[in-house]
This record gives C-alpha cells, structure tokens and sequence, in this order.
C-alpha cells in the first residue's frame, strides 16, 4: 500500500483498496453480522411498532398503516438504483472491479424492493382512492424505474463475456437515472393523484411524531437489510468466481 | 484541461458530458409535454381553456362545503356536488359509488365530459388525500382549538402542530 496522497481523478486509486477480492471477503464477514442483526430487529420492532401501538390516521383509519411498508420499500426502490447508478460510474469510469459484480448484485434486490413499492401502494389506493392503478406521474414513473431493473437484470446476463454486460448494463443504469428526480418531484411538477412528500429536508414532517418514530425506524431497518442482503449477494459472488476459477485451473491441469 | 490529461479523466468527462446531455434532452421534452403529464385539470384551468365538448378528462379540486346532494335513481345512487379550486367551481354529476374518503372539503378527481351545460358527467370519482397523518385525537384537538377550520380543507401547517417530543398520555 502506498501512503502517498492519491492525486484527482486518480483518487479512485485509493478506492481500488477495497477491489482486493480477499480484502472484500475479510472485511465484509465482519460488517455483515452488524448490518443483518440490526436490520433485522429494526424491521421487526418498527413494523410491530407501526402495526400495532402507532395510533390510526385521523381520516384514512388502521389503512394508512401500510404506509411503514410502502414508504420504506419507496426510499429503497429510488435510493437502491442510486447505488446501482454509483457502481456504474465506478465501473465506467474507474473500471472497478468489485462495482460490476456490485450492480449485478444490486438489479435484483432493488427490482424486489420496487415490486414491493408498487403492490404495496396498488393495495393502498384501492380502499383510499377508490382505483388499484392510476397513470399519474408518480405511479408512472415509478413502473419505469421498475423496468429499468428489469432491464439491467437482463442485459447484464445478455452476454456470452461477462465484461460486455458489465458495460452495457452500466450505460442502463445511468442513462436511467434521469428517472431519480422525475420520481421523486413528479407529485410536485405536475397534478398527480398521489400526495406530495410527507418527508421533506426543510419543513416540518406533516406527520405525527407517534407515526413518525416507526416509519423512521422502518425505514432505517429496510436500508440496513438491503445493505445487508446486497453485501451477501456480494460475497457469493465474489466466492463464486473464485470457485470457477481454481475449477478451471484445475481442469487445464495446472 | 487536467481532467482530460488522463484515460480515467476522459472517461469521466465523457460520462458527465452524456448525462448532461440526457438531462437536458429529457427537462426539455418533460417541458414540451407538459400539458399532457398532468392527471387532472382544476375547475380554474377549466375556465381559462375551456376543453372541446365530449373529450373525456379528469377534473381534480375539493368537493365544495355544503354542495352535496346524494340520490338514487332506478335503484343506484346517484351524487351531485361541486368541485372548486378556489378560483373557479363545477357542478359534477356522478352515478356510483363513491370512494370511502369521498365527503365535503375532500379533494377528488373525477373522468368524465363537460356537458354542453357547463356541468360535468363523471364516470369514476376517485379519492385524493394529502399528506398529512395524525391521530383522531390530535385532528380533533385541533379544530376544536380552532387552529384548523374544516371549511378550509387543508390541515394546517405541520410545524404549528407538530412536534419531535412524544405525545403524553390520554391527551
């Protein structure tokens, strides 16, 4: 290791530490059991929290409640392709080596969460608005990101060398992340049938604390699950190529 | 330029370069089609640019106070009320039945033609709510503060009513 300062845009040298294969698999055996833990208590307690001891919504009733499911799976769903967006530019431009196996790990966690965005919410304007699916904006854009996860799921696999999906997959995966800010303004650009932001980084969460408390604790317990699962998916990638690797040097009798 | 003297930098500038073409391209388009992006006109767009007789639309606004007027005929109900933006309101009829969330003050929009009469003949109403949640409780308290006028819809701003401190018991 050099200890010498890393000099733009080669700073990415210092990212290339942690491309190591082994370094990966050392580090991340001990950050997995301090991401899955916590997520897993976080989730349960928040979701039995919101479920159960949160009060009911003034005009929507115990319905409003699938809101600590559906806004969690809502951040995940954006922030998740984010992640995917990053280990695209680390892949396109830095050439990563550990970011292709990351995106292709991240597609289907990410589609998961997106799936689970659209059928929560699908279930939770039927008894509020009266309707399973409206084109708005939001709902719209939404199933476009849902898509693009498809899509990159599938590209990347698309070829017979691994590299050539890794680069087609990444220019997916940024080209869509105009679709980010369509999502998440749409409510506020355009007249949509789904409410604006509850949470906001100005004012205050239009909100209850009583409610707020749980959906915040939902939502930091999905995010550390989806990092934990992304992380072992990782891992078994990581271990996966290594496997094929000694089984093809042990083939060619080396 | 520093950026460009390394295959890493030309790279990135080439990434940057395309995204910001693509933003651009896509802001623009988003701009060129925004009347169409839109899921429903208010009474108030309706008045400015009236819509060609039997285009089918959605209208969007709060159900007036006071304007509704439930029915039945040959055995279904039927509902009458008013949808106003504050700038402007019209009358919509509607043969169904209406959502749950449906009641005076409601936001709700509704597809359907504009008849000759000025009127709207609605197929579907569908519900709107914002993005406010609190408890019963808390809803109450605050009307009967007369911090929030029913009349007006809108639940008042959260950060005159919300705070980060756990509520007390039984208040």
């Amino acid at each position: 290791m050099s200890t010498s300062p890393a000099i733009s845009p080669a700073s990415g040298r210092s990212l290339h530490r942690f491309a190591n294969p082994g370094r990966f698999l050392r580090l991340s055996a001990r950050v997995l059991p301090f991401l899955a833990v916590p997520a897993l208590l976080l989730t349960l307690g928040g979701l039995a929290w919101g479920l159960f001891v949160a009060p009911a919504d003034y005009q929507q009733g115990d319905a409003m409640r699938i809101i600590y499911i559906h806004v969690p799976a809502a951040w995940l769903a954006s922030g998740g392709y984010l992640g995917l967006a990053i280990c695209a530019l680390l892949s396109l431009v830095w050439r990563h080596p550990l970011a292709d196996l990351a995106a292709v790990e991240i597609g289907p966690v990410g589609a998961a969460f997106t799936a689970l965005c659209l059928a929560t919410g699908s279930l939770w304007g039927k008894p509020m608005w009266g309707a399973w699916w409206v084109w708005d904006a939001r709902l719209t854009s939404v199933l476009v990101l849902f898509f693009l996860y498809l899509g990159h799921i599938a590209l990347v696999r698309a070829f017979d060398e691994p590299e050539r999906g890794y680069r087609a997959g990444a220019i997916l995966a940024l080209v869509g992340v105009v679709n980010l800010p369509i999502i998440k303004f749409s409510v506020d650009w355009w007249n949509t049938l789904h409410q604006p932001s509850t949470l906001t980084v100005t004012g205050a969460p239009s909100m209850h604390v009583d409610m707020l408390w749980p959906l915040l604790t939902c939502i930091l317990g999905f995010s550390l699950g989806f990092a934990a699962v992304v992380t072992a998916r990782l891992r078994a990638a990581v271990m996966e190529r290594r496997i094929r690797g000694l089984l093809l040097a042990q083939a060619q009798g080396i | 330029m520093s950026l460009l003297r390394t295959r890493k930098g030309r790279r990135l500038a080439v990434v940057l370069l395309g995204l910001l073409g693509l933003g651009s391209a896509t802001g623009l388009a988003l701009m060129a089609f925004n009347d169409t992006l839109v899921f429903f006109v208010t009474p108030g767009d309706m008045a400015e640019s009236p819509p060609p007789a039997g285009r089918t639309l959605r209208l969007g606004g709060l159900v007036e106070n006071g304007s509704v007027l439930r029915d039945r005929r040959d055995g279904k109900p039927v509902a009458k009320f008013r949808v106003t933006d504050g700038r402007a309101a019209v009358d919509v009829e509607f043969a169904g039945i209406l959502p749950d969330l449906f009641r005076e003050g409601q936001g709700v929009v509704s597809l359907g033609t504009l008849r000759p009469d000025g009127s709207f003949l609605a197929s579907e109403v569908l519900a709107k709510h914002d993005e406010t949640y609190m408890p019963k409780e808390v809803a109450e308290a605050l009307k009967k503060s007369g911090q929030w006028k029913p009349e007006t819809g809108q639940a008042p701003p959260a950060g005159t009513w919300n705070t980060l401190a756990p509520r007390k018991g039984g208040d």
